[in-house]
């Protein structure tokens, strides 16, 4: 049994050994050429215009649903009113990054996971090293940027039909005046709050895409072994999602509030 | 091998001479995980010659071509390829070997979501200064050496097995490196087209002065290249004829067994041998 743990611990330290040193290598190359524009603006591309369907239909359900909850909520306060703030804030702060991520994790981790994976396992990765190609500037680089970047934009997007799709139902459903909503909706919002609503995806989607990427990279044993990547892409990501939300509120909390 | 008449000459001009060594292997070990693939395998590949490397399916001989390029790293010995310690290079600084040499993937390793003419192209239109329409003009006429010019725009995955392995060796060839590293390039090509690569080995070899590393399972491929030369004739036709005796010296077979190199010789060598494994292998 013991030998056994061991062995585990061994391996998931070397992991994130192997994954730290994929950081550094990317952060390295980000700064320094050789660039591939091409690549980077194909996925900004791929990773931010494709994701947008999915980020738009879940923020405005997200929303909505909230809007419903909250109001069931409020009215034992006789606070119905003051439903936009509450929205505003939650999708905000919150649930606009984690869900955008949540999301992108799905959609673009997979993606990536399963495209190195399969690079590998037919030695194109191989053949890039070959051509005179480092594979990290060629892929993990514009990868990243778009992760990066594409992420807080999406999350902006998300947020803002989320508490479109809030309106729609504080309107309808809970009868309160547009006016009412719109105005608490703003009133509930501190700089802080845009902050925290920026910040977080920032690191998010660097999370998302480096362990996607690592994931692909390591990839052995044939098309069994990019299924399996594509796997511990989705999971390894959605964890380390949940998980970084929560550390990076506790550092906002600290530093900005 | 050199002569004694070096002094004076940088190691650059002494390793543009012909017959100056550009791969030698000095007792390489490779052992992935408990398994020992390399035990102790050294030969020299002089410039301008060939090396074709026969030995049973994971015999390891894939192996040693990435070893070659610097894919992977072996675990004791030495390794020049075309005057550089590979083995003591990092990634780095194996981009500049790199430069001088050219692979041909036993499974082709197409980039699939890259075109044929991308493909074909990939190291002149990424990786060097070339104007875009001289990378074009290249492409295009490696692919017609290949006979492949009408599929240029294709995307790999509507090629068959046989021109995915021909629009593979375009790639390795289209940049005019000093040493190609040939996989199995042959394998599963009807006898037709096999002897068009064959002689696309041969000429590359003998007019533009390629080092050639071969791996391969056709027996009768290997010959061929064994025995055949490139001339080119008074009209200016270049044409592939068989070897003088000098010149099939220049082709050297390495039998590869159980980590280790059981045979090394010529053609005239390999066939006279009497060695039981070789002769099951031969028959
Ligand atoms: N990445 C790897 N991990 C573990 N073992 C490997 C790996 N690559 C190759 N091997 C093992 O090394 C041995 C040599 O492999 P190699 O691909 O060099 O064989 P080969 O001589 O090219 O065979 P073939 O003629 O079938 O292509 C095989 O036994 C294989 O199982
Ligand atoms: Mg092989």
């Amino acid at each position: 049994m013991l030998p056994f743990i061991g062995s585990r611990l061994k391996q998931a330290a070397l992991e994130v050994q192997e994954y730290v040193r994929l950081d550094l290598a990317t952060f390295y190359a980000l700064f320094t050429r050789p660039r591939y524009t091409h690549d980077i603006v194909e996925q900004f591309d791929v990773i931010g215009v494709g994701s947008l369907t999915v980020v738009l239909l879940t923020g405005l359900f997200t929303g909505a649903a909230l809007t419903s909850q909250s109001g069931v909520t409020l009215d034992q306060f006789g606070a119905r009113p003051v439903v936009g703030r509450l929205v505003s804030a939650s999708m905000i702060k919150e649930l606009g990054p984690v869900l955008t991520a949540l999301m992108l994790t799905g959609r673009i981790g997979s993606g990536i996971a399963a495209e190195l994976g399969s690079m590998v396992v037919t030695d194109q990765i191989f053949a890039l090293r070959a051509l005179g190609t480092d594979p990290i500037r060629k892929l993990v680089v514009p990868r990243v940027l778009a992760g990066i970047l594409m992420a807080p934009v999406l999350t902006v997007i998300s947020d803002f039909v989320g508490i479109f799709g809030g309106w729609i139902v504080a309107r309808f459903q809970l009868q309160v005046a547009s006016g009412v909503y719109w105005s608490s909706v703003t009133q509930g919002l501190y700089m802080q709050d845009v902050w925290m609503g920026l910040i977080k995806p920032f690191v998010l989607g660097f999370a998302i895409v480096t362990i996607a990427c690592h994931v692909g990279l390591r990839t052995s044993g044939g098309t069994q072994g990019v299924g399996r990547a594509t796997t511990v892409a989705v999971v390894a990501g959605s964890v380390a999602v949940i998980a970084a939300d929560f550390f990076v509120t506790q550092v906002i909390l600290a530093v900005l509030y | 091998m050199v002569e004694a008449s070096t002094d004076g000459l940088t190691a650059e001009q002494i390793l543009s001479e012909a017959g100056a060594p550009v791969i030698v292997f000095d007792q390489v070990q490779l052992a992935f995980d408990e398994q020992v693939v390399l035990k102790n395998i050294s030969f020299t590949l002089l410039g301008g010659h060939t090396k074709i490397i026969l030995g049973a399916s994971g015999s390891g001989k894939s192996t040693i071509l990435k070893i070659v390029t610097g894919l992977l790293h072996a675990d004791a010995g030495v390794v020049w390829v075309n005057g550089e310690r590979v083995d003591r290079l990092n990634e780095h600084e194996m981009m500049a070997v790199r430069a001088d040499l050219g692979m041909i993937f036993q499974e082709g390793a197409l980039f699939d979501s890259l075109t044929v003419r991308e493909n074909v192209g990939y190291k002149l239109y990424e990786e060097s200064d070339m104007p875009i329409e001289d990378a074009h003009r290249r492409v295009e006429e490696v692919l017609g050496f290949i006979g492949l010019g009408e599929y240029i725009d294709r995307m790999p995955s509507e090629l068959s097995g046989g021109q995915r392995r021909r629009v593979a060796i375009a790639r390795a060839m289209a940049f005019k490196p000093r040493i190609l590293l040939y996989d199995e390039a042959t394998t599963g090509l009807d006898p037709i087209t096999a002897t068009t690569v064959d002689e696309e080995i041969v000429k590359l070899r003998d007019l533009e002065r390629v080092s050639s590393l071969v791996v391969t399972h056709q027996l009768r491929d290997a010959f061929y290249i064994a025995t055949h030369m490139a001339v080119r004739g008074g009209d200016g036709k270049v044409k592939v004829v068989p070897a003088t005796r000098e010149k099939e010296r220049q082709a050297e077979f390495i039998m590869l067994r159980d980590g280790l190199i059981c045979f090394e010789g010529d053609a005239d060598a390999l066939r006279q041998s009497t060695d039981p494994y070789l002769r099951t292998f031969l028959s």
